[in-house]
């Protein structure tokens, strides 16, 4: 039997060899794993840094702090508390062991856990390890103003929806509030208790960010790209006059305007202001039949369109807009395969975020050139001391500033006496327009506001997306962004 | 240098070792545990010397090297659950002092174990009752999905560790009376008779049959591959291994239908990241561990292995899982070195077997050997993902008091067997 026995040896030599040589594997596969979601290592190793804080735009008012936790064994873990809860959620985002990291969490961990290394940082924080100094990270100053937030978070509570409040002049990002919303400590406590959060759709969806990956019809909002289109490429002018049927032919339907009644109403000769001012379905229709869907949608992506605003947010947190097919961005290749009508005013399988419907207002009211959106002004060192700090950047330049000089003179007039009526501010001459996207199942209205103010001087640009509406555009989404406006313009009552 | 002295030179170096693991743990967590546990070490020392002392009067001319490296796996499994949980490390401990009083009831009262020949087949009956202890109602008990545990009041065991022992035993003698037979087949045919095989399946199919039935995946794996070993090293007929793969193969496919559990595990092997949150949880968080300990490891108490609230990452961290553990805290230095000892430990058992020069000597020391062997392959071979992942404990070094006692008797067996070899040679 000896020479089974020798045998059986070698055999088992080599299982035992094949174990080593598994486990050899994993060590080569180390780095890959490490950065996984759930690796207990990682997290831990980032758990003993002390994280940076999150500071709102007065660089004061805290977003999200740690909180000391003494391990039984010596050792302190820091675990993030967030003091405004819900209020700022979406923007500040959360960081947990159970469930990773999302916003400014996510996409400043690195300067949230001073990893934003150079070799002597890298040195330093080695050392501090062995010596077992606890690790400092940088402070984030964001940009948001705290009266907007809570004016946008005040005006969407109770809907589903979102609004995003700008600086056009930079590209700060003033406000970025998404309804429902959540208290990110539950995230980690309880998360049960977000689970059962519900809102007035379906699914209630209070982690998704609706401001930056909200999925919105555009509706009318995307008549003042149109309209940029049909006046910066010179073919028409704000006084171009139309005949208004009441309808527009497409494909031998027709294509009414939006009527409460139900009945057909037509406007007779209208200019493009008027049709603007009173949002004029056939009117748009039939404007880009003529201007072609190759320039309208053109002028879409001047306004960043089929690119995604680079906002630092994590990048899987913010949606492209554009038209959409089979749930993915999708520009055609040849234009005529979109319906140009249908696409002049906002319909056409359109899908925009309330960040880009607020980049479009912003471009308007900055003379023709978008800026980045920008959530961070500054990291400072635990010290205090500026470690960066973030200056404004142009993204696109869309229009020439006499178009958006025409289009702003439009605009002003939706709200002195159009369909945005109620984001009128006595003193204050806001330039606005109003969205009301039909899905077709009633009391699945997005409805929308979008502006600037002030009209001659814009310090703010807004846009707002309710979902699930029932009402117009101007009666729900402009009451809140005229709240958002006056915030910003320190006239809150 | 007599044999013995060897072996005490041996008992002193993993002394050495322990108290340096220990020490190691305590400078690392001394928040958690206190000094006193360091006498665990030495505590842990002296038992050892005892079975030292103990063989320099019975077994006087045994193998140096098997209660050394058997020593050794245990102290590197005390201090790695020690440093997991100090009072686990302490109810271990326990169970360590219980397995030498096995292994010294075994030494001192099995005066020739030849004898367990004549007691073949009462063995493989009590094998099969033992297995089948857990599934009976009242006293069976189920964790994670396998019903392997007997709880009879204050104590509950795994009657499979000691009926593994028994089957060893029991296919030892069975295959020496009837090797012959089975390998060249009644009357120069190829197939060996009803008579001669008919008892052999019948126990060897009992416990497999008890095995499945109670879930037990990683035992039924086990004594598969145990009697596959013996037969094949009784018999010399690859077609009897190739036969019984076959078997094995087909069994798994039927399992797999029947079972999801069992699918789950083999999904989980093929692509551990299906479902990391669940079915493949623990796998995933081994492989984590693994990686993570690097080729030094973190160092004994450094590793990430609990959390904050003190438990573990990985379920079953100190039985399934300690090969994890300790790949992440020595790393792949010290876990390549754990699985060599086993190499060790397979080399001095199959060389007790090759020296034997009777039949059941040579199949008892090799099946006790394979045994041991083929237990460590099956769970580092799951936990590291080679192989899929069925709980089963890692000898000498899982916590587990019924695996401790049961290895201490397959210790004793292999050095008596030794010993009666060398005993005859030195003559």
């Amino acid at each position: 039997m000896n020479p089974q026995i020798r045998r059986l040896f070698f055999v088992f030599a080599f299982l035992f060899v094949a174990l080593i040589a598994t486990a050899t594997y994993w060590l080569w596969r180390a780095p890959d794993l490490e950065a996984r979601q759930g690796n207990p290592a990682l997290v831990v190793r980032e758990l003993e840094v002390k994280r940076g804080l999150i500071y709102a735009a007065n660089g004061t008012t805290v977003l999200a702090r740690n909180r000391q936790r003494k391990l039984e064994d010596g050792r302190t873990w820091y675990v993030r508390r967030y003091p405004r809860g819900p209020l700022t959620a979406h923007a500040v985002g959360y960081s947990t062991i159970s469930r990773s990291r999302t916003g400014l969490e996510q996409s400043m961990n690195d300067f949230l856990t001073g990893s934003n290394a150079n070799l002597s940082t890298i040195i330093d924080t080695t050392l501090d390890r062995l010596q077992g100094i606890t690790r400092e990270g940088n402070n984030v100053i964001t940009t948001l103003n705290m009266n907007a937030q809570r004016a946008a978070m005040d005006g969407l509570a109770g809907n589903c929806g979102a609004a995003v409040a700008l600086d056009p002049r930079t590209g700060a990002v003033l406000a970025l509030a998404s309804s429902p919303s959540f208290h990110p400590n539950l995230v980690e406590e309880n998360f049960g208790a977000i689970e059962r959060i519900t809102a007035p759709c379906e699914p209630a969806a209070p982690l998704l960010d609706r401001a930056t990956a909200g999925r919105f019809v555009p509706g009318s909002t995307f008549k003042v790209i149109t309209a940029a289109a049909a006046l910066d490429t010179g073919a028409f002018t704000p006084d171009s006059e139309f005949d208004d049927p009441g309808f527009c032919t497409l494909f031998g339907q027709r294509v009414t305007n939006f009527s409460d009644q139900g009945e057909l109403n037509a406007f007779g000769r209208v200019t493009l202001t008027e049709a603007l001012e009173n949002s004029i379905n056939s009117v748009f229709c039939n404007l880009g039949k003529e201007l072609g869907a190759g320039t309208v949608l053109e002028y879409a992506e001047r306004f960043g369109f089929y690119d995604r605003p680079p906002i630092e947010l994590p990048s899987n947190e913010v949606l492209i807009s554009g038209l959409y097919r089979n749930g993915r961005p999708y520009k055609p290749d040849d234009p005529s395969e979109v319906d140009p009508g249908r696409l002049a005013f906002g319909q056409e399988r359109l899908i925009v975020t309330p960040l880009q419907m607020a980049l479009v207002v912003a471009g308007v009211a900055n003379d023709g050139v978008v800026m980045e959106p920008r959530l961070v002004q500054r990291i400072t060192a635990p010290d205090g001391d500026v470690v960066e700090r973030f200056g404004p950047e142009e993204w696109k330049t869309a229009i020439k500033p006499s178009t958006a000089a025409e289009l702003t003179a439009m605009m002003t007039l939706v709200v002195e006496s159009g369909t945005g009526t109620a984001a009128q501010i006595p003193g204050v001459s806001v330039a606005g327009k109003t969205g009301t996207a039909e899905t077709g199942v009633a009391g699945r209205n997005n409805t929308w506001f979008i502006a600037f103010a002030p009209a001659d001087a814009p310090k703010v640009a807004v846009a707002v997306a309710l979902s699930d509406q029932s009402g117009t555009g101007g009666v729900t989404a402009a009451p809140i962004a005229k709240e958002i406006i006056e915030a910003v313009l320190g006239r809150n009552t | 240098m007599s044999l013995r002295t060897r072996e005490l030179l041996n008992l002193v170096l993993v002394g050495l070792l322990t108290a340096a693991g220990f020490a190691s743990v305590y400078i690392a967590r001394q928040d958690v545990v206190s000094a006193g546990s360091l006498t665990y070490a030495l505590f842990f020392v002296s038992l050892f010397v005892v079975a030292h002392i103990l063989l320099r009067v019975r077994l006087p001319d045994a193998d140096p090297y098997l209660l050394p490296l058997g020593g050794l796996l245990c102290a590197i499994g005390l201090t790695e659950i020690y440093r997991i949980d100090p009072d686990l490390a302490f109810r271990q401990g326990l169970w360590v002092v219980v397995g030498v009083l096995a292994f010294a009831a075994v030494v001192l009262f099995l005066r020739d174990y030849r004898k367990l020949d004549n007691v073949k087949y009462i063995l493989g009956i009590s094998a099969i009752g033992l297995l089948v202890l857990p599934a009976l109602p009242g006293i069976g008990r189920t964790i994670n999905g396998a019903t392997l545990w007997v709880d009879i009041g204050p104590i509950v065991f795994q009657p499979g560790e000691l009926a593994k022992v028994l089957i060893v035993i029991f296919l030892a003698g069975y295959l020496r009376d009837n090797r012959e037979m089975l390998s060249y087949g009644a009357g120069g045919g190829r197939l060996p008779s009803p008579k001669h095989l008919g008892p052999l399946l019948l126990i060897w199919g009992g416990a497999m049959l008890v095995l499945f039935q109670t879930r037990d995946l990683g035992g039924a794996l086990l004594y598969f591959a145990i009697f596959l070993v013996m037969l094949y090293t009784a018999t010399a007929r690859w077609s009897f291994v190739a036969v019984g793969m076959g078997l094995f193969l087909a069994g798994a496919v039927a399992l797999y239908q029947v079972i999801p559990h069992v699918q789950d595990r083999v999904q989980g092997w093929l692509d551990p990241w299906s479902d990391p949150q669940g079915d493949t949880y623990q796998l995933v968080q081994s492989i984590y561990a693994i990686a993570s300990g690097g080729v030094f490891g973190s160092g004994l108490g450094n590793g990430v292995l609990l959390t904050p609230e003190g438990n573990p990452y990985i379920p079953f961290l100190e039985t399934d899982f300690i090969f994890s553990a300790i790949a992440q805290e020595l790393g792949l230095a010290g876990a390549a070195a754990l699985i060599l000892l086993y190499l060790l430990f397979a080399f001095r058992g199959f060389r007790v077997a090759m020296l034997a020069d009777d039949g059941f000597s040579k199949l008892l020391a090799s099946g006790l050997t394979a045994a041991v062997a083929i237990q460590a392959f099956i769970i580092i071979g799951g936990v590291v993902g080679l192989i899929p992942l069925t709980g089963i404990t890692l000898p000498f070094v899982s916590y587990g008091g019924s695996s401790i006692v049961a290895n201490f008797i397959v210790l004793a067996l292999l050095l008596m067997v030794s010993d009666r070899v060398n005993r005859g040679e030195r003559r």
